[in-house]
C-alpha cells in the first residue's frame, strides 16, 4: 500500500465540471499526482483503490434515494470530507425544482417516466453527512483546490477567502458596476475566490460562490428595489446557481413570496 | 533655465493647449504619466498619453450608491470630482509580493521581494486626496516603523494637482478642513479659468517641469482672481444642498459617549459588511498578509493585499473572531475614522471626500449617521 495520502473523487447530480477543475490543473498536475495517490476518480482513472481514503472531494447534490445512501457510506471511508462546487454545498441549479413540482417534470420530459426515481428536492451534502470544508462556486476555483490539497498535506487550514466579491473587485481597481452603471450585481453579499471575474467584464456577479460570511441579501435586494430594478429579475438572481443556500433563499422567497413546496418524498 | 524665476508658491498662466507640452515634458522624466480617463462608465487614473484623453466635458453625479456621467459640449478639463480610485493604490499596492522563501534540505532562505519603483507623475488629485496623501504618509512613513516600498514609491511620486470648481452631493471636504482649495502636497497645482490655466509652483521640481512649457507671468489681480475660484465653491459648499455637510465640533466625545446609541444596530440593518467603504477610502491603510505555498511547501511567496476591519479574518484573533456582528464592526470603522484616530495620528482619518457615500452598493451615508447619533 502507497504511504501517500490517498484521494477520492466522487460524483453526486452535476455536471462535472469542478472534477474537470482538478484535471485542469495542467502544470501542477503531476505535482498532485506526486503528492497525493489518486485513488479513486473514475473520470481520471480506470483502476479503482478501495478505501478508506484521506481525502474525499464531494462533486453534485442529492437528488435520489439512492444517492442519499450512497453518501453515507463515502463518509465512513473518508477521513476529510470536501464539497466541491455549488451543487455539493448548497443543491446547484437543479434545486430550482424544489420550488416546482417535480413529477411533473418528470412526465413531461420523459418519455417513459416509470424509469426515473427521483427526489422531490436538491440538496446540499451536508444535509445529509458532515463535511469537513467547503470548496464554493460554478465551477470551483483550480487555485483554491491546490490551496485546500497543499493545506491538507502541510496540516494547515486551507486559506479561501469568506468576504465579499467586492474586496477582490477593488484589488483589481474594476468600477464598481452596481454603483457606476446600476446594474444588479450580488457581489456584496456574495463569497470571493473567484477574483471577481464577471464584473472584471462588466458583468453582473451572480452569486455562484454562495453567500459570503455575515452576508445581507435582504438589504441588498430591498435597495436595489428602491432603485427600480423589478422584483422577478431579483428572485432570478438570487434564485440560480445557489438558489438552496438558506440566506439567498430567505431574499427570494421574500421577493417572490413563496415557498419551496414542502414536498421531499420520493417520486 | 533660471530657477529663482519660480519660486514655490508662484503663480504663472498657460494657455489650455499648452497643457499637452506640460504632459509631453513630463513623459520624458517619468516612467508613466497617469491622468483622469473615462474608463468603464467612471473617472478613473490610467496612462495618459495626450490631453486628448482627458475627459473634457464631463461631469459627475454622485449620491449615496450612485455614480453617473454626463457627456457635455464644453472645454471644461476637470469640472468632474473624485472617482472611485486616489493616490492610495500607487503607494500602497492592492496586492503586493513582499518576500519569498525557498526550503532546499531543509534549510530555509528568504528574500526580499524588490520590485522596481516606477516614476510616476500623477495629474488631477484634488484637495482631499492631497489631504488623505498627508494622512498615509504619517502612517507609513512615520514612526519607529517605516514602510520601505511606500517611501521608495512616494519619493518617485510626481503631483500636478487640480482645484475644484464644482462639488457633487456626496463632497464635504470644506466640513472636514481639507478643502477645496489646494495648500499642500504638490509639485505644480493648476486652477482651470476661461481660456488658460493658473499654475502655483509647490516645490523646485514642479518649478523645473514648468519652465520646460510656455508660460506668462501672473499679476496680483490674476492670481487673486484664480485662488477665489475654489473660494467661490468653499463657500456654495458651506451654503447648502451642493454638499453633504458634518457638524465635526466634539465629534471624537460624541461617539466615543455613544457607543450603546441604537443607531449602530439600525445602521447595521442596513451594512452589508462587503468592505467597499474601506476599500475605496483613501485614508484606509489596513492589510492582511499571507503564505501562499505550493504543494511540496518548499517555495512560499509572502503577499500583502488591502483589508477591510469589515471582514472577519481581520478580527479573528488566537480566541476567535472579536467582532462578530456588523454592528461592532460599522462602530468600530466609523469610530476610528473620526474619533480614536485623532488619539493615533493626531487628526482625523476622514477627509470629506465623499467615496464611502457614493461607493457604499447601500448609500449609507457617514454624515447622516453622525447627525443621527447627534440627535439632529
Amino acid at each position: 500500500m502507497s504511504e501517500k495520502p490517498k484521494l477520492a473523487v466522487f460524483k453526486f447530480a452535476s455536471c462535472d465540471g469542478c472534477q474537470l477543475s482538478l484535471l485542469d490543473c495542467e502544470d501542477e498536475l503531476l505535482a498532485v499526482a506526486d503528492a497525493v495517490e489518486i485513488a479513486y476518480f473514475l473520470e481520471a482513472r480506470t483502476e479503482q483503490i478501495a478505501g478508506p481514503y484521506d481525502i474525499g472531494l464531494i462533486e453534485g447534490s442529492v437528488t435520489t434515494a439512492h444517492d442519499a445512501e450512497r453518501i453515507k457510506e463515502i463518509r465512513q471511508q473518508c477521513k476529510f470530507l470536501v464539497t466541491i462546487g455549488a451543487c455539493a454545498t448548497s443543491g446547484g441549479i437543479q434545486a430550482l425544482k424544489n420550488w416546482q413540482d417535480a413529477d411533473e417534470f418528470v412526465r413531461s420530459v420523459y418519455a417513459t417516466p416509470e424509469y426515473i426515481s427521483t427526489l422531490g428536492t436538491s440538496t446540499a451534502i451536508a444535509d445529509h453527512v458532515p463535511v469537513d470544508f467547503e470548496l464554493r462556486g460554478c465551477p470551483i476555483n483550480r487555485q483554491q483546490l491546490l490551496e485546500l490539497i497543499a493545506s491538507l498535506l502541510q496540516g494547515r487550514r486551507p486559506s479561501t477567502p469568506s468576504y465579499s466579491v467586492c474586496i477582490e473587485c477593488k484589488r483589481r481597481m474594476t468600477v464598481c458596476i452596481a454603483v457606476a452603471r446600476g446594474v444588479a450585481c450580488l457581489g456584496p453579499v456574495t463569497q470571493a475566490g473567484c477574483d471577481a471575474l464577471c464584473p472584471a467584464f462588466a458583468r453582473e456577479c451572480f452569486g455562484c460562490f454562495g453567500p459570503k460570511e455575515t452576508p445581507n441579501v435582504i438589504s441588498l435586494t430591498n435597495h436595489y428595489q428602491k432603485q427600480g430594478v423589478d422584483c422577478a429579475h431579483l428572485t432570478r438572481l438570487t434564485r440560480s446557481f445557489n438558489a438552496n443556500s438558506p440566506e439567498f433563499k430567505e431574499a427570494s422567497d421574500l421577493l417572490s413570496g413563496e415557498q419551496p413546496s414542502a414536498d421531499t418524498g420520493d417520486h | 533655465m533660471n530657477l529663482a524665476k519660480l519660486p514655490i508658491g508662484s503663480f504663472v498662466r498657460i494657455q489650455k493647449c499648452d497643457l499637452q507640452s506640460l504632459v509631453a515634458d513630463l513623459k520624458q522624466v517619468h516612467d508613466r504619466v497617469v491622468g483622469p480617463r473615462e474608463i468603464d462608465a467612471a473617472i478613473v487614473y490610467d496612462d495618459l498619453d495626450h490631453v486628448d484623453q482627458l475627459p473634457i466635458g464631463v461631469t459627475d453625479h454622485q449620491d449615496g450608491g450612485v455614480y453617473r456621467l454626463t457627456h457635455q459640449s464644453s472645454d471644461s478639463h476637470f469640472d468632474y470630482v473624485v472617482g472611485p480610485q486616489s493616490l492610495k493604490g500607487f503607494l500602497f499596492p492592492p496586492r503586493e509580493t513582499v518576500s519569498e522563501s525557498v526550503r532546499t534540505d531543509g534549510k530555509w532562505e528568504i528574500q526580499a521581494t524588490e520590485t522596481p519603483v516606477m516614476r510616476i507623475a500623477v495629474l488631477g488629485p484634488r484637495a482631499c486626496d492631497l489631504r488623505a496623501l498627508a494622512i498615509q504618509d504619517k502612517v507609513f512613513l512615520e514612526g519607529p516603523y517605516v514602510d520601505p516600498g511606500y517611501q521608495r514609491r512616494r519619493d518617485a511620486l510626481f503631483i500636478v494637482a487640480v482645484n475644484c470648481r464644482r462639488s457633487v452631493a456626496t463632497c464635504f471636504c470644506h466640513a472636514m478642513d481639507c478643502g477645496p482649495a489646494v495648500t499642500s502636497h504638490f509639485d505644480l497645482a493648476l486652477t482651470e479659468m476661461d481660456d488658460h490655466f493658473a499654475v502655483e509652483i509647490g516645490t523646485p521640481a514642479g518649478g523645473l517641469a514648468i519652465e520646460a512649457t510656455s508660460w506668462v507671468p501672473m499679476s496680483e489681480v490674476e492670481v487673486a482672481h484664480a485662488k477665489q475660484v475654489p473660494a467661490a465653491l468653499e463657500e456654495s459648499m458651506q451654503g447648502g444642498t451642493s454638499a453633504r455637510q458634518m457638524e465635526t465640533g466634539g465629534i471624537r466625545e460624541l461617539l466615543m459617549d455613544n457607543l450603546e446609541h441604537p443607531r449602530w444596530q439600525e445602521v447595521a440593518e442596513r451594512c452589508l459588511s462587503c468592505g467597499n467603504c474601506t476599500m475605496v477610502c483613501p485614508t484606509c491603510f489596513c492589510s492582511s498578509v499571507d503564505e501562499v505555498t505550493d504543494l511540496s511547501g518548499d517555495h512560499v511567496r509572502r503577499e500583502r493585499s488591502w483589508a477591510s476591519c469589515f471582514t472577519a479574518e481581520h478580527s479573528y484573533m488566537h480566541s476567535g473572531n472579536v467582532r462578530k456582528t456588523t454592528r461592532s464592526k460599522y462602530r468600530q470603522w466609523l469610530t476610528h475614522k473620526l474619533a480614536t484616530w485623532q488619539d493615533q495620528f493626531d487628526s482625523s482619518g476622514c477627509t470629506g471626500c465623499g467615496r464611502c457615500i457614493t461607493w457604499c452598493p447601500v448609500g449609507i451615508d457617514l454624515t447622516e449617521e453622525v447627525a443621527a447619533i447627534r440627535g439632529e
